[in-house]
């Protein structure tokens, strides 16, 4: 299935990646080489058949729902690009 | 013989005599990398001063009479996908460069505990997305056996390091063949565990309900002691598995005599090596000398792993990288001007291209209109491969097949052609989509001297059958007794 430019740009932005125009060329070729090889799976008839999220697992593990420690805020702080007091500092989002 | 050459149970039994110390070997290794890591390329960073440490609190407790493990004192190599106390952490990734992680994850936890010194964070595919280590964002790392030749992927930093005799084990994770490619392809073992048996906890992810960390070492027995390090249930993981642990080792010299051994059809196809059937053929052979019994079985949906793996990782890895968003760890984009653009140029950025593909491959399988199409149908395909496991283990207790279709490509052969890239995942990636234990054993060389790796898979939590099976042939055949012409 061959993707379009315009496919590729919409997609680009729902996953919050900005494109160079070379990258939406080639991902456009890629990907739809891509596409093209797992379109196989439209040949099975899977209409009766459940899907799998995980292989081997019946039921998520459950713990007792307690207090416990987590890190403090300058452990979870150390790694920001930038902060302000106790928070992460982002660009001003209400002009 | 130099100390590196001694397999971790070796070095175990020497530590243990007091014939030599931790500290000695912590040094042995860091010699080593010293002297052949610059032509390897497996480390990504070194961690002298804290392995020395950890090394002379195993002899301190080896003095004392109270050692922590069996394998206290032996060091040991971490992929740099596991989070590691104030050492950093990148998964190959610009966009992670510089990150300390504030905490261990849970292996590097139970490592620490059982006493092992770790020396370094060893070299990989970009967020695990890769067959060959060239998408790492720093450099590829070399195969000792070739070194103009890639050691695999995504593991492949740890694989080379433990065929260069670096490090005398390491740990890698398996997506889709992440460990046994890498050490098919470096008559390394590599044991992919059956999904839930070791905590993901601290693991950076890529695809959840696929990724499994595990032990890559010289020998079948040396895997069997790192397992039951790490196998354990762990609060921290919602998807680790209660299922009791064995004793690894305690059965491992039990033979194969009386065992049924599947070969599946669909795993010996054309786009074989030739020199890699013969070697796996050869193998095969031998499994029946030993007196097991070979049978011929059907995978009948694993022409449709490919297609199944590659929408379920991608469509799960682009919603586990969605948190690489430049606010809280990691790269910021400097020039970005609002917090949208925070977003998309960090990303832009930080990401590499085979990351990118595949966030933009998952995306696009999760967008309205596809779900149903795609990830859906993916996911319904994966129970039918799953089934056809299920069915085989009715009738045999492993089945046995080639690793890798191909011996070591050169690097930069494939780096172009994604596509030529994931058909080297065709025989691992089944076992991971239906969340088995998998295992790699080195079964012989090509001509050029590449090595050719044997693959065995099993049931769910049969781990010690694997590892027995593995031996007996590995008993017959030492190659892990041939050293690397570095």
């Amino acid at each position: 299935m061959a993707l379009t430019l315009e496919q590729v740009r919409h997609v680009a932005t729902l996953a919050r990646l900005s494109l160079t125009p070379d990258e939406e060329q080639r991902f456009t070729t890629q990907l739809s080489a891509v596409l093209d090889a797992v379109e196989q799976l439209q040949a099975l008839d899977v209409e009766a058949v459940e899907p799998t999220s995980h292989a081997t697992l019946t039921s998520s593990r459950l713990r007792e729902d307690v207090t416990r420690p987590s890190l403090p805020p300058e452990k979870s702080l150390a790694n920001a690009p930038a902060k302000a007091g106790t928070s992460f500092a982002v660009p001003r989002i209400i002009e | 013989m130099q100390l590196t050459d001694l397999t971790m149970m070796e070095l175990a039994a020497k530590l243990s005599a007091r014939e030599v110390s931790s500290e000695e070997a912590t040094r042995a290794s860091l010699a080593r990398i010293q002297q052949v890591d610059p032509k390897v390329r497996a480390f990504l960073r070194v961690d002298e001063a804290g392995a020395l440490a950890a090394a002379r609190a195993s002899d301190a407790r080896r003095a004392a009479g109270s050692p922590a493990s069996v394998l206290d004192g032996v060091p040991l190599g971490l992929k740099d996908l596991f989070l590691t106390e104030g050492v950093e952490t990148t998964a190959g990734s610009r966009i992670l460069e510089g990150f300390v992680p504030p905490y261990d994850a849970t292996v590097v936890r139970l490592l620490k505990e059982a006493g092992l010194p770790l020396v370094g964070k060893l070299n990989m595919d970009e967020f695990a997305m890769g067959s060959s280590n060239e998408s790492s964002a720093f450099f590829p790392s070399h195969n000792p056996w070739d070194v103009s030749r890639t050691p695999g992927g995504s593991s492949g930093g740890s694989a080379a390091a433990v065929a260069a005799r670096e490090v005398f084990g390491a740990l890698g994770t398996d997506t889709g063949g992440s460990i046994r490619q890498p050490a098919a392809l470096t008559n390394t073992v590599g044991l992919k565990p059956t999904y839930g048996r070791v905590s993901r906890y601290g693991v950076i992810a890529f695809a959840s309900s696929l990724d499994q960390p595990g032990p890559m070492t010289r020998t079948v027995a040396d895997a069997a002691a790192l397992l039951q390090v790490i196998a354990r249930p762990d609060a921290q993981d919602a998807t680790s598995s209660d299922a009791p642990v064995p004793d690894y080792s305690a059965d491992l010299e039990g033979g194969v005599r009386g065992l049924k051994l599947g070969v599946p059809r669909e795993y010996f196809t054309e786009g074989m090596d030739p020199e890699v059937e013969a070697a796996v053929r050869e193998a095969l052979r031998e499994y029946e000398r030993l007196g097991a019994t070979l049978v011929d079985v059907s995978l009948p949906h694993t022409k449709y792993a490919l297609a199944t793996y590659y929408l379920l990782a991608p469509a799960e890895a682009s919603s586990n990288l969605a948190r690489y968003d430049g606010v809280r760890f990691g790269l910021r984009a400097q020039d970005a001007r609002n917090l949208r653009e925070v977003y998309t140029l960090t990303r832009e950025q930080g990401f590499g291209a085979e990351v990118k593909r595949r966030i933009m491959l998952g995306t696009y399988a999760l967008s309205s209109g596809y779900y149903d199409a795609y990830y859906l149908r993916a996911q319904k395909v994966r129970t039918l491969i799953r089934e056809d496991f299920t069915r085989a283990f009715q009738q045999v207790d492993a089945l046995l097949s080639p690793t890798s279709p191909v011996p070591a490509f050169k690097l930069g052969e494939k780096v172009e052609d994604p596509l030529s890239m994931y058909l080297m995942d065709i025989y691992t990636l089944p076992c991971n989509l239906a969340g088995l234990p998998g295992l790699s054993v080195p079964c012989g060389f090509t001509k050029a001297g590449l090595p050719v790796g044997l693959q065995v898979l099993g049931r769910p939590f049969d781990e010690a059958g694997l590892l027995r099976i593995a031996r007996a042939y590995e008993r017959e055949h030492d190659y892990f007794r041939r050293s690397a012409p570095l």
